[in-house]
């Protein structure tokens, strides 16, 4: 795939048909509106940001904080310009609003749904869907929303290495929020990981790339097991 | 404060000896803050400008949210220690002129529909002054812009033209500035969309066509070399992992 860099006003295409994300239609020309990476699908032309905020879509999947517990409401930091909205409603069983501090209190971290966002940009959030759940274990780190899909890769793909070759569980919210869970080192290992990816996000050949940085990590970590069994003697 | 110099142009050659459609050098600098979602330092001749540009985040108070559009809010401000005389830190008459113009020249450029209710908050520290700090801090917040993946119809690159001796010429210093016949400060897209014009002194209808041919010159020359360094910035990324350069895209024709 062809990947040009380009700046806000760099004419992309001339068929105003493609216009896809990150672009916009100045008379009969197609033009970048962010700076980024040029994307040239079959049906679409877009620009693929190298920085921005999160923007919430209807069924994204993602990591929320909660910050206020509000009248029948839990109000979730999602990472974004925009707070999320959890209605007492959406929590997997039925509560009492009296007491709804008692299943979710500010501080606390959800896995959660955006079930839909109105033009007004009040996104609702829900917890009634199969793998959505509080998380009570685990860690969290934060990357740029823009670098997000290099860390789920292809179909998965990166995800899925990281996964089998570290030995943890994870989940990556579309808001950059990843959650990371497994013994210490593990989720050690897996941030490094996610970090490294962040940093190469926009270089090709990145599965290899974290398959080299894992092997040459995996050596050093194996190497630190060794010693610290020598402290025990 | 120099006094006044006798002539402004001596053998085509000005004070510092540039012609008269020369630009100062201008030194640009990516992403100098960690913290800001997008920033840019830019050095043009002796001013040095740093631009931050935050979000689109929250905005507070909620009574000035806008339920259509985001709201871009621009803040100049001038170091104290940015020139001769000290200057009253804190937000002056001239400051909240300038403000309120850079955030005119954003306003058009800017797609403030995809983000209702929010801020984009633009802020503009002069450092270092030697008249143009206007248009620098308009050049250095288009970058900071485009750094901090806000969607915008193009670039805005800014210049000035004034008049001394009786001639047009581009990009003011501080004794043409000062003492010169008249002061124009531009900005305006690639495509030669104004987004900014402020006229001091006076020019005639003819003299003031004149200024604008020359400043389109001179937003030209800021456009190529603010996208050179947007395009560096990439490219050197790139080049930090080892791979080659990129090739580059089309430049944007100009609007009818």
């Amino acid at each position: 795939m062809e990947r040009n860099i380009v700046i806000p006003g760099d004419v992309v295409s001339d068929n105003v048909k493609m216009s896809g994300s990150g672009t916009y239609v100045h008379g009969d020309e197609v033009r970048a509106s962010v700076y980024g990476l040029l994307n040239i699908g079959e049906r679409y032309i877009s620009v693929i940001p190298l920085a921005g905020k999160y923007i919430p879509h209807a069924s994204d999947r993602v990591i929320g904080i909660i910050t206020e517990v509000a009248y029948s409401n839990w109000i979730v930091d999602i990472n974004s310009p925009y707070d999320g909205l959890l209605h007492i409603s959406q929590y997997p069983r039925r509560i009492d609003s009296e007491n709804m501090s008692r299943y979710l209190k500010v501080g606390d971290c959800i896995l959660t749904m955006i079930a839909s966002v109105d033009a007004g940009m009040k996104v609702e959030l829900t917890l009634r869907e199969k793998e959505l759940r509080v998380l009570s274990d685990g860690r969290i780190v934060t990357i740029n929303p823009t670098k997000m899909p290099r860390v789920i890769g292809r179909n998965g793909s990166m995800i899925r290495l990281l996964k089998s070759e570290i030995g943890c569980n994870m989940f990556v919210g579309q808001n950059g929020r990843i959650w990371i869970n497994g013994s210490d080192d593990c989720i050690d290992l897996a941030i490094q990981t996610v970090r490294y990816i962040e940093d190469n996000a926009h270089t090709p050949g990145l599965t290899e790339r974290v398959q080299a940085f894992l092997k040459a990590k995996e050596k050093t970590r194996y190497g630190k097991v060794h010693e610290s069994r020598n402290d025990e003697e | 404060m120099s006094e006044k110099p006798e002539h402004f142009i001596v053998d085509g050659k000005r004070l510092d000896g540039r012609s008269v459609d020369e630009l100062r050098p201008i030194k640009i600098e990516l992403s100098p803050l960690d913290r800001a979602d997008g920033s840019c330092y830019l050095e043009w001749g002796r001013n040095k400008i740093m631009a931050a540009v935050y979000g689109p985040r929250e905005l507070h108070p909620r009574h000035r949210q806008n339920m259509t559009k985001a709201v871009v809010q621009y803040r100049y401000n001038m170091a104290a220690f940015s020139v001769d005389d000290r200057i009253r830190p804190g937000h002056s008459r001239r400051s909240i002129e300038i403000s309120k113009v850079g955030r005119d020249a954003f306003e058009y450029v800017v797609f403030t529909k995809f983000f209702p209710k929010t801020a984009v908050d633009i802020f503009i520290e002069v450092l270092q002054a030697d008249a143009g700090t206007r248009t620098a801090g308009i050049n250095a917040a288009s970058l900071a812009l485009a750094d901090a993946g806000i969607p915008m119809r193009g670039l805005v690159s800014a210049c000035a033209v004034g008049k001394v001796d009786g001639e047009i010429v581009l990009d003011l210093m501080k004794e043409e500035d000062n003492f010169g016949e008249a002061d124009v400060p531009i900005a305006m897209t690639a495509g030669g969309k104004i987004t900014h014009l402020q006229m001091d002194g006076n020019l005639t209808k003819e003299e003031f066509y004149e200024a604008l041919k020359l400043a389109k010159i001179g937003c030209d020359k800021v456009y190529k070399l603010q996208r050179q360094a947007l395009i560096e910035k990439y490219n050197g990324e790139y080049a930090e992992n080892g791979e080659d350069a990129m090739p580059q895209a089309r430049i944007g024709d100009a609007d009818e």
